[in-house]
């Protein structure tokens, strides 16, 4: 048997051997799945943390005296984990807890989690097999992200081992030059290296795009996740860096105190934010870019339909990582001058309009489409749901005049998990049922998968939305306490919280038991066009036994499926006996598919 | 259009051992040598926009604190740093930069032993960089106390803020130098592979991109040898 054959999955002799062979692997498709692994490592960690401080917001504190004159505090959830925990010779409080677990939850969630997942996971494993090449452009430095990434999480580990961080994921000075010395620091290396393996990755996918797509595909027969990927890349090569700069000056600040973000020394504190917003602006984008190249891949597939607006949809990507990196300050409302400030809401409006060009573009795609409804499909219309709400609660926040009330309250927190895990989230939980079969060759359980998707869209509201109220009725972000008149919905919310976890932990469970005990995937489960669907399910060692070649656009459905065949049903569906091939001219590719 | 260009296609006709140069094989996933090479410099060329990227961030913290402390500013350049030993530098990196393009000529011609001369030499200005750095900057400055921000302990201060413009100073320089010390290795792996016949006309790529990260090391001390040492 030739490599030409055999499954990438395939053992390699002895456990030992086998195990070397994923270690010094520089096959994408291994690497994308030790990222995955990883990437979903980290979700569980950063969620487990969200737990925690939902667990802690389940009540707010209150201090009692007894009629024997004693004071008890309740309400405190974390208080079990503060009396254990010694530093310098006492415990901490609730408060020092609280802080170290939203932070370590952003964290992780961000920098381990978020970034990494679409691109590095499902990117690496499907875009070069979309362009119908062997492997990315440059292997070995893929391999090095990948353990540069496992480096970087390693030190975020130890710095929370080693005492955490309370300044939150944003970092910012004079908290984070001033506390907890070793495993802030740690944390903020992390956070630097961690950014190199993201641009490593980055380069890696544009010299992908550019030099490897099989010959005679132009730029426009490229999947839209290709495209969404390739934005992405840009922005991480170009944003990236700047993060880089800003958290080694914070390094430097912290071990050589050279005082330009220290006011006492003449510094300046907001220039910070500054730097760190030019980055992380633009890196929001990094992290939702992915999941909109999701949701245009599942939308095409199970509405079996050419996509809507393609152009403008491969565009607005690129003209949302342009504009990306002209607005950071409108998180800096409150502290800087009215001009800027008048710039910047102004300029920031101007992302909602590729934004909603795409939902818009997506819903038109669904418009009399056959659609099949499975978990892929589902989770694309949460997606649409959720982030449409998310992209429309950011006006308010662009708005100086609400935004000077809404800054720094839980209305900000709703405002990004629905664009970060209603949007990202949501699509790539959505993207791994879609590409499930074809990475590990199993199908999964539908029905436990649809269950667990309707457990995490109704959790997931039930979390975020009452944060609205509570945001409006001005609970701001990052306390361990409330007054009592928010209780009631913080409640909800942490009840929310449960039935999310619940709904995850049920995916995890299809997943595991797929792999387990799942049927064969057929080559092309969902009657896909693109180059993934053509290649066998687990995809053998590079990629494709002959160099695929393009005779269709990604979406081309009409012309790919027969006409008397009922596209939902297509490629599973054979023409009726007689006479059918002869009759249309444009479905020769017809015969390819047979699965 | 998908005419495979491998270099080895007559190994041995001539009866003599080839080169690695001439026997050079792309990566199996590429179709051939020439998009091979492409995508390498594609790949250099986005990694030396990072460099300006990461620099530009101090680049920046320069122009907010200059602006902050003009005459401050003027009077600590003046007064810290001496515009001869930065010019000095700047004419070895000047020359360094010209040595790299004569080794990439040389591989172009064939000449293995001339890519040797041309990288030695490169490496000998890099050297020089940092010992002159290091010797007639770095250490007088600790000695001095002439340290960035709030570690600052020398005696005769010219301002208020001249603890900034050092801070700005060392990082800068420092992690600029840090570059020229990453340099100096990977001139150095490039002189192992030119010595081992990796090399030649038809397949040069990463000494070409070394030359490329070199010369990105060169232009970004050119932008901070004014900034730093002529306001
Ligand atoms: C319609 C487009 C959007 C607009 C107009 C918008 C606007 C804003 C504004 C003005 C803020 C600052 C609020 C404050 O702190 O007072 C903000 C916060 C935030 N946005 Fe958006 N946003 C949009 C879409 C997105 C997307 C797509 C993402 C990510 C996937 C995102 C992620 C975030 C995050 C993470 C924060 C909070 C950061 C923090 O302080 O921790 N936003 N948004
Ligand atoms: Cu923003």
């Amino acid at each position: 048997m030739s490599h030409h054959d055999v499954s990438y999955l395939e053992p390699k002799g002895s456990f030992w051997q086998t195990v070397w062979s994923w270690v010094y692997t520089i096959d994408h498709k291994k690497i994308g799945v030790m990222y995955l692994t990883a990437v979903l490592l980290a979700f569980l960690l950063g969620g487990l943390f969200a737990l925690a401080v939902r667990a802690e917001l389940f009540t707010p504190y209150q201090t009692i005296v007894t009629e024997t004159g004693e004071t008890i505090t309740k309400g405190e959830a974390l208080r079990f984990i503060a009396d254990r925990w010694v530093e310098n010779g006492s415990t901490l409080t609730v408060n020092n807890v609280y802080n170290r677990f939203f932070t370590a939850h952003g964290a992780i969630m961000v920098f381990l989690f978020i970034i990494p997942a679409v691109p590095a996971a499902l990117g690496n494993f499907f875009l070069p097999i979309m362009l119908g090449a062997k492997d990315v452009a440059f292997p070995r430095l893929n391999l090095m992200s990948w353990y540069i990434y496992v480096f970087g999480s390693l030190l975020a580990v130890y710095s929370l081992v080693n005492g955490g961080v309370e300044t939150g994921w944003t970092f910012y000075t004079p908290y984070s030059t001033t506390t907890n010395w070793g495993s802030t620091t740690a944390m903020l290396l992390s956070a630097f290296i961690l950014g190199f393996s993201s641009i490593f990755t980055g380069m890696n996918f544009i010299a992908t795009v550019h030099k490897l797509r099989v010959p005679g595909m132009g730029w426009f027969d490229m999947p839209l996740f290709v495209w969404a990927i390739y934005a992405t890349a840009i922005i991480q090569v170009l944003a990236t860096p700047v993060l880089g700069i800003t958290l080694l000056m914070l390094v430097f600040e912290r071990t050589f105190q050279i005082g330009i973000f220290d006011p006492a020394l003449g510094g300046d504190p907001v220039l910070y934010q500054h730097f760190f917003w030019f980055y992380s602006h633009p890196a929001v984008y990094i992290m939702i870019l992915p999941g909109f190249g999701i949701a245009s891949e599942l939308l095409a597939v199970h509405c079996h339909k050419k996509i809507f607006g393609y152009r403008a949809i491969a565009f607005s990507s690129i003209a949302i990582a342009a504009i990306s990196f002209i607005v950071w300050a409108h998180h800096m409302f409150t502290a800087q001058s009215v001009a800027l400030n008048a710039i910047f809401s102004a300029l920031t409006f101007l992302v909602a309009i590729p934004t909603a060009i795409k939902v818009f573009n997506w819903i038109a795609t669904m418009y009399k489409a056959s659609i099949s409804i499975n978990t892929p499909m589902m989770y694309a219309m949460y997606f649409l749901f959720c982030f449409t709400i998310g992209g429309l609660t950011g006006p308010p926040l662009a708005t100086l005049a609400s935004d000077i009330h809404l800054h720094d309250t839980y209305f900000v927190v709703a405002h990004f998990h629905y664009v970060m895990m209603g949007g990202t989230v949501l699509a790539f939980i959505g993207g791994l049922h879609h590409w499930w079969p074809k990475m590990f060759g199993k199908m999964y359980w539908e029905p436990g998968a649809q269950l667990a998707g309707i457990l995490v869209f109704v959790g997931f509201n039930v979390t975020f939305f009452t944060q609205f109220f509570l945001g409006t009725r001005g609970m701001p972000r990052r306390y361990a306490t409330y007054i009592e008149e928010l209780t009631t919905l913080h409640q909800i919310s942490t009840i929310g919280s449960w039935i999310l976890a619940l709904g995850l932990f049920l995916h995890l469970f299809v997943f595991i038991h797929s792999l387990a005990a799942g049927k064969p995937a057929p080559k092309n489960p969902w009657g896909g066009l693109t180059f993934e669907w053509e290649t066998e399910s687990p995809p053998v060692e590079h990629n494709f036994p002959h160099e695929p070649v393009i005779v269709h656009g990604p979406y081309d459905y009409e012309s790919v499926v027969p006409p008397h065949c009922d596209p939902a049903e297509y490629p599973v569906a054979r023409p009726p006996a007689g006479g059918a091939n002869g009759t249309n001219g444009t479905n020769g590719t017809n015969g390819t598919h047979h699965a | 259009m998908t005419s495979v260009t491998t270099t080895n296609g007559d190994a041995g006709a001539n009866g003599r051992e080839l080169e690695p140069h001439e026997a050079y094989v792309p990566g199996a996933h590429w179709r051939n040598a020439h998009d091979e090479a492409e995508a390498a410099k594609l790949g250099m060329w986005l990694f030396l926009g990072t460099e300006i990227l990461l620099f530009s961030g101090f680049f920046c913290a320069y122009a907010v604190f200059r602006m902050w402390y003009p005459e401050n500013w003027h009077d600590a350049s003046r007064y810290y740093l001496s515009w001869k030993i930065g010019f000095a530098n700047t004419c070895v990196l000047l020359l360094s930069s010209y040595t790299v393009v004569l080794a990439i000529r040389a591989a172009q011609q064939n000449k293995k032993n001339w890519i040797l001369i041309h990288l030695l030499i490169t490496n000998l200005c890099a050297l020089f960089f940092l010992v002159v750095k290091i010797g007639w900057e770095y250490i007088p400055k600790i000695q001095k106390g002439e340290l960035p921000g709030g570690l600052f302990t020398y005696y005769n201060p010219q301002g208020e803020f001249d603890h900034i413009f050092l801070s700005i100073y060392w990082i800068s320089t420092a992690t600029h130098g840090f570059h020229v010390l990453v340099g100096i290795f990977v001139i150095s792996w490039a002189m192992w592979l030119a010595a081992k016949g990796h090399y030649g006309p038809k397949h040069y790529t990463s000494l070409e991109n070394v030359g490329l990260y070199w010369h990105i090391v060169d232009i970004i001390w050119i932008f901070l040898f004014p900034l730093l040492y002529l306001v």
